[in-house]
């Protein structure tokens, strides 16, 4: 890993400056092509527009009555789907019940803190 | 060494206090979200996921124990936030308290200001230890008399009770953030605050409910241009012009809100020089800053990103004075950090009182303190294992490579899962609040 020059003796310190950061580099380095052997399709713009976009819409669920009636109509003759364990889906053919709706209840106990 | 603190005395950091369940299953609700002590570091403050808030208040030191500061008790513990249901939008808004911050105190009552991703509440947390007796037209238990049956008049008397506290909603900001509120910072005027979300910067009256102004926004006419958010603002200690905001690409602008009303033009922009030859596909990410507070001198500003603790003089826009590195070991480890979400957790940071260490969590439960006058620096550990009372807590070490020592933890036995977000110090004593995912660990300098 480390291939830099030893000619130049009185910059020691700074030659071992270096060392670490290009050992570090070269660590980050790996890490990246790991990354990469990993997920071949990974961001052309690193840690940009993809992942901030997810970070301003958390929260966000979807539901388009187009959707669900297209697919009411294309059901009508059989049984009707429910949504799958992922109930953050985009909605397509699922139908959401509102059983399947995560319960938005707010915390009737108290804090375990105050306990 | 035994530990880092302030004046450059070994402090011994002993165990004090735990708050919270022993057992594993931890529900949703009871992850802990932020902690915040008050001014005078008498009231110690938490939020957590279920949008609950506990405050503890420091029983006064009993002179039959002075080795002992006085124990942190329950004091009040209020439903500060519901979760809501934008339908406009198809918005779910948690109701995790994302940060409280205290008022300075004024009167009796004690003011904090809590907020979830969307609406920021003022509350008003007032002891009540006498009641008004004597009633002429109201009974005892409550029930009106008949005015008929009333023959004499008497004064209602005050009669002391026991301690009550309530908490109750003075002010409700809400509707004033499209985006995610990740701060609210108290103005040194005491009359205004600020709220930031990841694209905006909201200045607010406490009094004013219904209006506030936008000081930043950097929100592209065209979102797919969309290249930075903020990740974190305060305003300065005490310059009621001065703020600055951090961002996801690292750099922290400090804004004047003399120069004009929309500060989108910072005053000083701090950011620290990449070496392009050390660019990864990690670079930026792990360079988003999660915390930024200033000094309570007002001197300097921390920042916290993924890997380090950097200190910047505000005169110094090039480069920042002081970096101390968090886990430096976990860069031979990035790969699966992003593959399971950690390397976008958010830690925080904070001062000791007199601004001579900073203090930063870490994973399995383990949090660092740096001295920045001795260049000393130790890893601490919150666990039930060293929770005996008094107990002196024992420095732990990580070893990155080769032989293991005793006692020491290798990297790959790191519980990851076990991430101490955030901490707190007491504005003028050793005294720290820690919280582990949900409990709250309380510790002190050995006396």
């Amino acid at each position: 890993m480390s291939s830099e020059n030893l000619s130049d003796t009185q910059m020691e310190y700074e030659d071992e400056k270096q060392d670490s950061q290009e050992k570090n580099t070269n660590l980050v380095k790996g890490e990246e092509v790991k990354l990469k052997a990993k997920y071949p399709g990974l961001g052309q713009k690193p840690g940009g527009s993809d992942f901030l976009m997810k970070r301003l819409q958390k929260g966000q669920k979807y539901f388009d009555s187009g959707d669900y009636n297209m697919a009411k109509a294309k059901m009508k003759n059989k049984q009707l789907p429910v949504a799958g364990p992922d109930k953050n889906l985009v909605t397509g053919d699922h139908i959401p019940t509102p059983q399947d709706l995560p319960q938005r209840r707010s915390s009737l106990v108290t804090s375990k803190l105050a306990g | 060494m035994a530990g880092a603190g302030g004046g450059g005395n070994d402090v011994q950091w002993c165990f004090s206090q735990v708050k919270g369940a022993i057992d594993d299953d931890v529900a949703e609700a009871d992850i802990i979200s932020t902690v915040e002590f008050n001014h005078s570091g008498e009231l110690l403050a938490t939020g957590d996921k279920g949008g609950r808030v506990v405050i503890f208040q420091q029983e006064l030191e009993s002179k039959n124990q002075p080795q002992c500061r006085g124990e942190y008790n329950v004091y009040s513990t209020f439903q500060s936030h519901e979760p809501e249901f934008d339908y406009l939008k198809s918005l779910e808004i948690e109701e995790k308290i994302n940060k409280i911050r205290w008022l300075p105190q004024k009167n009796a009552a004690q003011f904090l200001l809590s907020t979830n991703d969307k609406t920021i509440k003022l509350w008003k947390i007032s002891e009540r230890d006498k009641r008004p007796e004597g009633y002429n037209l109201k009974e005892e238990d409550g029930r009106y008399r008949d005015p008929t049956t009333v023959t004499t008049l008497r004064v209602p008397v005050f009669q002391p009770m026991d301690l009550m506290v309530e908490a109750s909603p003075r002010r409700v900001f809400a509707n004033a953030h499209t985006y995610h509120i990740n701060s609210i910072s108290v103005n040194s005027d005491c009359e205004t605050y600020l709220s930031a979300d990841d694209l905006r910067i909201n200045l607010w009256n406490l009094e004013i409910t219904d209006r506030s102004f936008n000081i930043v926004d950097i929100k592209p006419v065209n979102m797919e241009e969309l290249t930075e958010v903020i990740t974190a603002a305060e305003f300065h200690p005490n310059q009621c012009n001065t703020f600055v905001y951090s961002s996801s690409k690292g750099t922290i602008r400090l804004c004047d809100m003399r120069a004009s009303a929309l500060c989108d033009q910072h005053s000083k922009l701090f950011e620290e020089p990449e070496d392009p030859s050390n660019r990864s596909f990690f670079s930026e990410i792990i360079s988003s800053i999660s915390d930024v507070k200033f000094s309570h001198s007002g001197r300097y500003m921390m920042t916290r990103d993924y890997l380090s603790v950097k200190i910047w003089d505000l005169n110094m826009e090039s480069r920042p004075v002081e970096t101390y590195q968090v886990h430096e070991y976990l860069r031979s480890k990035l790969c699966s950090l992003y593959e399971n979400d950690c390397i976008f957790d958010k830690f925080e940071c904070c001062w000791n009182g007199n601004d001579s260490v900073v203090m930063t969590g870490s994973y399995n439960n383990f949090f660092r303190m740096f001295d920045r006058g001795y260049r000393q620096d130790v890893t601490l550990e919150a666990s039930r294992e060293s929770s005996k009372p008094r107990s002196v807590l024992k420095p732990r070490k990580v070893c990155t490579g080769g032989k293991r020592k005793k006692d020491e933890i290798s990297v790959d036995s790191l519980d990851f899962n076990k991430k101490i977000l955030h901490t707190a110090w007491h504005p003028q004593d050793n005294i720290i609040a820690v919280a582990t995912t949900n409990n709250l660990y309380i510790f002190q300098d050995k006396l």
